[in-house]
């Protein structure tokens, strides 16, 4: 089966609206998350999310087509330029034929559907925007994307709640691997800072009361995020005959569900998928220096995992570096995997471990090595990229150092 | 005279838990009556609504069992009752 390495990586996010400006506060330390103010936020029992401040989407595309794009495909068209700009692939008619899109994302443009809801039932009007409906279908992203760039093969979104990017980049790299596609698009986009949503996870219970700390004892949960991730996706004997230089390789992708709880995690199933993702990528666990994390800052999420963890990992685990980068930029859902594979991957080629930032005591049930606070240089040969969906799904990616 | 209290708090916790209320005692742990974390914030939010209060996450994640969670609820409608006086 050919390698396959992912050439080019574009990033939105709360810390960054490029992949450089994005690494570089990774590597800092740079928390993204603030406090909001809006009359969204004033009813709201949080006051704390990741924004994406200062996008200008007309910096990026034509202003009649951004009027077909609700926030979230604005953010994964944008991403995927940026990651098809480093890659310098050109793509030929066989490229485009048989090119593979793939995005993740939670919610979708159900935005565009709060504004025609607001008309309906608060505004008494009997009409809501024709655009409706493409703007708030969850494939939208994937379908700009390939609108974009004339790419005419498999292309579809997959939707499993914090999973979904993780999903979307591991099933394109399996269609690179096999030969299905010869070259794929493949992350994750989310604009989830509405007010429909921001309720109904304030219903749930689980946003921080302050900020994100992955692993601290004094964690309280998650907070909400926005932005994407895209990678480009080539067999590495194409990228190395075009010239085109290798940011990481993608080695593994293992998936499994927990099949016990809508909400409760298990401990068995990330595990059982981070060991499918090893035994994919033929790694054995020594091999594994890094794990970014899924890390949520819930006390229920931080705790199986590092469960999890040590299931897989046995006394190795006490070696390996795990970091949460959702401490900086956030839960970004459907895009969380996505951001979070493109942390890794450059991590690996810029021999730098992202940190856990807002760390200050460690829970004794999250008793690894978090990497607090602080980004440190070190080389590893290999990480993976841990993401759990609630209803149990799980992803979990594989990365090899390129050298 | 209605409900007290306490009856109101065990009658949503057997209703939204689908059990009968003969079943949910007073001093019933969370876990002899099957309840997790989810049935947890489906009875947080009856209970917001039944006694028109609101429930502060950081305060909700340190009830442990049903008579903390009827003294929270008790604490909450005396202070509303406090902060807005019939008149």
């Amino acid at each position: 089966m050919p390698r396959v390495v992912i050439t080019g990586i574009g990033v939105i996010s709360a810390i960054g609206l490029t992949r450089d400006a994005f690494w570089r506060s990774l590597t800092a330390g740079i928390c993204g998350i603030h406090t909001i103010h809006s009359e969204d936020f004033d009813q709201l029992r949080f006051k704390h999310a990741a924004d994406v401040e200062g996008f200008v989407p007309e910096d990026h595309l034509p202003a009649k087509d951004l009027s077909l794009m609700d926030r979230f495909a604005q953010f994964a068209v944008v991403a995927a330029k940026e990651a098809m700009a480093q890659s310098g692939l050109e793509l030929t008619p066989a490229m485009r034929e048989d090119g593979a899109v793939v995005t993740g994302s939670c919610v979708g443009g159900r935005s565009a559907e709060e504004v025609g809801y607001r008309e309906l039932y608060i505004h008494g009007r009997n009409r809501v925007h024709p655009l409706t409906i493409p703007l708030g279908m969850a494939n939208a992203g994937a379908s700009h994307i390939s609108m974009q760039f004339g790419i005419q093969g498999p292309s579809y979104t997959i939707s499993t709640a914090c999973s979904s990017s993780a999903h979307s980049i591991g099933q394109a790299f399996q269609m690179v691997r096999s030969g299905a596609a010869p070259m794929a698009i493949a992350g994750g986009s989310e604009a989830p800072l509405y007010f429909g949503n921001l309720k109904a996870w304030e219903a749930m219970r689980v946003i921080s009361k302050d900020t994100c700390r992955p692993f601290s004892a004094d964690r309280s949960g998650l907070v909400l995020g926005e932005g994407a991730a895209m990678l480009v996706l080539e067999p590495l004997e194409t990228a190395l005959a075009r010239g085109a230089k290798p940011i990481a390789e993608i080695v593994g992708f293992g998936m499994s569900a927990d099949a016990c709880h809508i909400t409760q995690p298990s401990a068995e199933g990330p595990a059982r998928a981070m060991r499918m993702a090893l035994r994919d990528a033929g790694l054995a666990p020594e091999q594994v220096g890094y794990i970014n994390a899924h890390g949520t800052a819930t006390e229920v999420n931080d705790r199986t995992e590092t469960a999890a963890i040590r299931l897989v990992f046995g006394p190795h685990a006490d070696k390996l570096a795990v970091s949460s980068t959702k401490s900086m930029h956030a839960h970004t859902l459907g895009a969380a995997g996505a951001i979070e594979a493109a942390a890794s991957a450059l991590a690996l080629a810029n021999d730098v471990i992202p940190p856990t930032v807002n760390y200050t005591t460690q829970d004794p049930a999250c008793d690894l090595d978090v990497v607090p606070n602080t980004a440190r240089p070190q080389q590893v040969e290999a990480c993976l990229s841990n993401s759990f969906a609630f209803g149990g799904l799980n992803a979990v990616l594989a990365f090899r150092k390129f050298a | 005279m209605s409900d007290s209290i306490q009856e109101r708090v065990l009658k949503i916790i057997a209703n939204t838990r689908r059990i009968p209320l003969e079943s949910v005692r007073p001093n019933s742990t969370f876990e002899e009556l099957g309840i997790d974390s989810l049935d947890r914030l489906n009875i947080l939010f009856d209970l917001e609504s039944e006694f028109d209060i609101e429930i502060d996450d950081e305060e909700a994640k340190k009830v442990q069992n049903i008579p903390e969670m009827i003294a929270g609820i008790t604490h909450l409608v005396e202070a509303k009752a406090k902060a807005s006086p019939e008149s």
